[in-house]
């Protein structure tokens, strides 16, 4: 080799973005707390909701993460015994202030359950048609559009449309859970909160239904509870690991799943833990 | 059933290819450059390694982000863990490039010591290996991957060739060693990119058929 060259020094490469882009965020918690009884299992969460992205949480059975989600909406308190403290803003307002009409938030606030519930007495196009005619919407018309719309957001109109008269529970149960989440979203929610919302169905239904929920992120603001942890890291821009009642940590999906900062976390997601 | 990892896995390889073309085209730079005595063209390839590091950090993190977020299995997980190892030979393409190009901006101190003909040859054989390489890639072409890796020999023939050429030049004339010592050591860089085309075939061939042709172990 000759006389060495001018060293050059390449300009630094920048590291790689970590974070998926927000803006704002849907639901704000700040200090959760939620006791069953005397029994204290949700503990001073604060987290965010960022708008038209999927948030999931995990943790293991009994982390609390059901009885979080259930706050979300005002349903942690209709169990007797239960309480609530601390606030969740959406939109920035406190739905637990003086004077909220629960009802109301959980219209703006709508959630999809473990176990695929249609009313067993309704059909497929009067289980979606219920939240509106519940608020008053009564029109043929109106509610015609509604049900097809909802049907369709939930990937379930082509299977459904001809037989839009059938009972609800005529359908298969990933077709059911499909069903009630076009009538979570036939009252247009601002946000659509999911506990297990798979954990009744098989791996094809669940493959259709985490198809839906990743779809559903570009309308809505979505959360979800599972105790999947690969479900969580397929769906979600954003997951939260619950230990206890506590928040472990809150981040990426692709940081929890590749890089989690807390050993707890990693020691569950890597299947070391319980 | 459509599946959004689809979406994401297309966006890996569009990357994946975005960089292939960046490393294609450095090498052509930096040979252009030794070639036509270009000094502005060999600074600009000192300059252009960086985008092709920047991409290689990045699509690493995809591929260890898509791994952990989709757990792939069968050909998806051949695909991520291919391209994880590509990026790699893709890096390493541009650091020699860098490194001819440095050897340029030295040769350019000094008169040509000979005309270059086994060195632009050699040069556009490794640079279609490249090409090929990643055309096989992109149309899962096994057999053009195969012929990537049997045209490797041609690439070493040559390298030999224009070493012991310049050996000679050496020993006639130590004056000489200086410049033939860069051209030896640009030789030897061309080769290097010739065996990065040639682990990239390899990679290809795993990913499509799932058995691996590297180390004669498919007899070829």
């Amino acid at each position: 080799m000759s006389t060495p060259s001018e060293p050059v020094m390449p300009p630094r490469i920048t590291p790689p973005a970590e974070e998926p882009r927000v803006e704002g965020a849907a639901l704000a918690v700040e200090k959760l707390n939620a006791w069953f009884g005397s029994n204290h299992v949700v503990k001073d969460i604060s987290i965010s909701f960022p708008k038209h992205h999927v948030t999931a949480l995990i943790g293991p059975s009994g982390c609390g993460k059901s009885t979080f989600i259930r706050c979300l909406n005002r349903m942690h308190e209709v169990v007797p015994g239960a309480r609530v403290s601390g606030s969740v803003l959406l939109e920035g307002d406190n739905i637990y202030a003086e004077g909220v009409d629960p009802v109301r938030i959980r219209r703006r606030i709508g959630m999809v359950f473990q176990k695929p519930n249609p009313f067993p007495t309704m059909s497929i196009y009067d289980n979606v048609a219920a939240g509106l005619r519940l608020n008053g919407t009564n029109r043929v018309s109106v509610l015609d559009a509604a049900v097809e719309e909802g049907l369709h957001l939930a990937a379930l109109w082509d299977e459904v449309k001809d037989k839009l008269r059938a009972p609800g529970t005529s359908l298969s149960g990933g077709q059911q859970q499909r069903l009630c989440i076009a009538r979570a979203l036939a009252v247009k929610p601002e946000i659509l909160l999911m506990d297990e919302p798979c954990s009744a169905l098989d791996p094809i239904a669940t493959g259709k239904i985490e198809e839906l929920i990743y779809q559903l992120r570009e309308r809505y603001t979505v959360g979800i509870v599972t105790h999947n942890m690969q479900q969580a890291a397929r769906v979600s821009s954003f997951t939260g690991f619950l230990l206890m009642g506590e928040l472990v940590e809150f981040g990426a999906t692709g940081k929890i799943f590749t890089n989690p900062k807390d050993s707890r976390t990693e020691a569950y997601i890597t299947g070391r833990f319980g | 059933m459509q599946r959004h990892f689809d979406e994401e896995l297309k966006q890996l390889r569009d990357r994946l290819l975005a960089m292939g073309g960046a490393s294609e085209q450095i090498v052509g730079k930096a040979v252009k450059a030794l070639v036509e005595r270009n000094l502005a063209l060999a600074q600009e390839v000192l300059r252009e390694d960086t985008a092709i590091n920047q991409m290689e950090v990045e699509i690493e993190d995809l591929c260890l982000n898509l791994m952990a977020r989709y757990q792939p299995e069968a050909k998806d997980l051949r695909t991520v863990a291919m391209i994880f190892k590509i990026v790699n030979d893709l890096e390493r393409v541009g650091d020699q490039a860098v490194n001819i190009a440095e050897r340029t901006v030295d040769l350019l101190k000094e008169p040509l010591l000979k005309p270059l003909i086994d060195i632009p040859r050699m040069a556009a054989l490794a640079q279609q290996m490249l090409k090929d390489a990643l055309d096989a890639f992109v149309n899962h072409n096994t057999e053009m991957a195969r012929d990537v890796c049997r045209r490797d020999e041609q690439v070493d023939h040559l390298n030999d060739q224009i070493y012991k050429e310049l050996l000679v030049f050496m020993t006639q004339d130590p004056k000489t060693i200086i410049r033939a010592m860069d051209l030896i050591l640009v030789g030897r860089h061309l080769e290097r990119v010739a065996d990065h085309a040639t682990n990239i075939a390899e990679d290809v061939y795993y990913l499509v058929k799932g058995t691996t042709i590297k180390h004669r172990l498919a007899g070829n």
